[in-house]
């Protein structure tokens, strides 16, 4: 039984990176399959399998499809969204996908776009990504030339044209309504919600994104059934995922594991465990911009409701580990500061609370804080909290802070009593 | 257990070196880069993004002539593309360096011990990030997460990433960088 899909073509000779490697292991069987089937049932079994958005929200993937107007009296134009803008700090998951399997994630998105009406589908890659998009520039060529992609597609009437679109840096664009924003052409700042994309999207019209991962998620998910996918899952969610470690761990690096997996197995087995002489103080299940754990989390399962329910969120799945010889304080000044420069000044607890939260967290690191230092960091915090702006960068900010405040507070109190950082 | 993700060696493009920042009028090669992407959107407006990397990729910045011709060749008013222009931080509006250094100093590559390497790239060059360096070769930007978090600390020079970052790499980058460029400049 196929056991990693995501990582089965990748490996040390990239055995899959053209197309006649990537068919020579099996490749767009899923996508043949989909176009002999009908659109409405493709939707439904990516909703029954329970593949959960892999950009950091789980929102379940097919429900989000379903959502889209369909049939004779939908809008007649309709858009599919990669949003390949992977930014957040310490994740480095779809980089790997698109340059090494590019096909993978062209051949996950015909099948969505197939499934949702679509017939013009975008990448909107980051543009420090050369590899990737020569790589997938190439990879759409390679498919429009076999009647993969383009007009007519193998015969059936359907056409889907995908193009790239290469960004220009900025956090914000990953964020879906903003980087539709981007998309068109405008700048990047995100769209107040509703109207949701599937419904009112680029240029107006129904739009699904999803992220590089999800995507790379459909093509055996179609190929092999609702119960093979749902049976790679190790807990409540189902497929697999792309973990990663990075931080002073033995063995950093990422791994194509079942969901469900316990962190403590993913850090201690896969990465190594921690580097002699260290200890693990905290960790950052999913990105920069979830809640810190601490090691008495260690033996939860990367699933979306069990991290939830911890207080934290599985986020992109890449866990950034803090040591015991590396100030917190600093690290959330760190995280704060790539924040407060990331902001898109849109919305004001987010450009204006960012840049306090840094002037707070600056000064108790250089012992200058004063203790009621600590109270006005969560009065911004909360200020910050969903609800209170257009995006989740502001919450999301928030969230390293907040946690950081309860799981370290002691960190931050004696940086204010000793008026120096005890960690230099 | 070993990462599936071993880093591979990238093809560099080749910048030209004629100067033709403030030309104010639109080369055929640029605009037919530009009438290429025009099929791609329901508009031409929303073309600008693609545009401007376009004619910064030929000139090596955006001036505000090249912004002009932009903003004509499209039919959409310049301050309108200028907000644009300055959103995003790989349009530059202002000379730049041969090499532009994006550094990244994301989480993983803090903890990883970047600011030490920030410090002495900067004392190396004797620029501050935003800065370009005396002799015209180098511009030092810091950078969103790079996305190569297991091999931190890293850094991108030009196309090139480098990875698991040392003081003495550093060195060797650049003194290797301004080699380069001094052989060209001798040619």
């Amino acid at each position: 039984m196929l056991t990693n899909p995501l990582t089965k073509n990748i490996g040390p000779q990239n055995t899959a990176i053209d197309l006649a490697g990537y068919r020579a292991a099996g490749g767009y069987s899923g996508w043949r399959k989909a176009l002999a089937g009908d659109p409405g049932d493709l939707v439904k079994m990516v909703q029954d399998a329970g593949l959960r958005g892999r950009g950091g929200a789980g929102f379940n993937t097919g429900l989000k499809w379903s959502f889209v107007p369909r049939g004779d009296d939908s809008p007649s134009i309709k858009y599919l969204v990669c949003n390949a803008d992977e930014m957040e700090p310490g994740t480095f998951k779809d980089r790997l996908l698109m340059e090494r399997d590019p096909h993978l994630l062209i051949e996950g998105m015909a099948i969505a776009a197939y499934a949702i009406e679509a017939r013009t589908a975008y990448i909107f890659i980051r543009g420090e990504y050369h590899t990737a998009t020569a790589r997938l520039e190439k990879a759409i060529a390679e498919a429009r030339e076999e009647g993969l992609l383009g007009e007519n597609i193998l015969g059936t009437g359907y056409s889907l044209e995908i193009h790239l679109h290469c960004s220009a840096g900025n956090y914000i664009c990953g964020e879906e309504t903003a980087l539709l924003n981007a998309l068109e052409g405008k700048r990047a700042v995100p769209r107040a919600k509703p109207p949701f994309p599937q419904v009112s999207g680029l240029w107006g019209k129904p739009t699904v994104v999803n992220n590089v991962e999800t995507f790379c998620n459909i093509p055996h998910l179609i190929d092999l059934g609702v119960d093979w996918y749902k049976s790679l899952g190790r807990g409540e969610d189902a497929g697999t995922k792309l973990f990663g470690v990075s931080g002073k761990v033995k063995n950093p690096g990422t791994w194509e594991l079942p969901m469900g997996t316990p962190i403590r197995e993913i850090i201690e087995v896969h990465a190594g465990g921690m580097r002699d002489g260290l200890k693990l103080k905290g960790f950052l299940p999913g990105g920069g911009s979830t809640d810190f754990l601490g090691p008495e989390h260690l033996d939860l399962p990367m699933d979306y409701d069990a991290i939830g329910k911890s207080g934290s969120r599985m986020g992109t799945g890449t866990i950034i580990v803090l040591d015991d010889k590396t100030c917190p304080v600093g690290l959330v000044l760190n995280l704060t500061q790539f924040f407060a420069r990331e902001s898109c000044g849109w919305c004001t607890p987010c450009r204006d609370g960012l840049p306090w939260a840094v002037k707070i967290l600056q000064r108790i690191e250089n012992g200058e804080g004063r203790l009621e230092d600590i109270g006005l960091l969560q009065e911004q915090v909360r200020y910050m909290g969903p609800g209170n702006t257009f995006c989740a960068l502001a919450p999301g900010a928030a969230e390293p802070i907040q946690s950081a405040l309860k799981l370290f507070e002691q960190d931050f109190v004696e940086h204010i009593e000793k008026g120096c950082c005890p960690y230099l | 257990m070993s990462s599936v993700f071993e880093p591979e060696v990238v093809e560099v493009m080749d910048f030209s070196k004629a100067d033709r920042s403030t030309e104010t009028q639109l080369s055929a090669e640029e605009k037919r880069e530009i009438d290429a992407e025009f099929s791609h959107y329901e508009d031409k407006a929303s073309v600008g993004l693609e545009a401007l990397r376009i004619v910064q990729k030929h000139r090596g910045w955006i001036s505000d002539q090249s912004l002009q011709a932009v903003s004509d060749y499209l039919d959409i008013p310049s301050a309108q593309l200028e907000g644009v222009a300055t959103f995003f931080q790989l349009i530059f509006r202002q000379p730049v360096g041969k090499e532009v250094i994006l550094f990244c100093k994301s989480a993983s590559c803090w903890i990883m011990g970047c600011a030490r390497l920030q410090a002495r790239i900067e004392q190396k060059l004797q620029i501050a990030p935003g800065q370009t360096s005396g002799d015209g070769i180098f511009t030092l930007l810091e950078t969103p997460c790079l996305g190569d978090c297991d091999k931190a600390p890293v850094m991108m020079v030009g196309e090139e990433m480098h990875r698991n970052l040392t003081e003495q790499s550093i060195d060797e980058i650049i003194d290797n960088k301004k080699r380069r460029h001094a052989d060209e400049s001798t040619d």
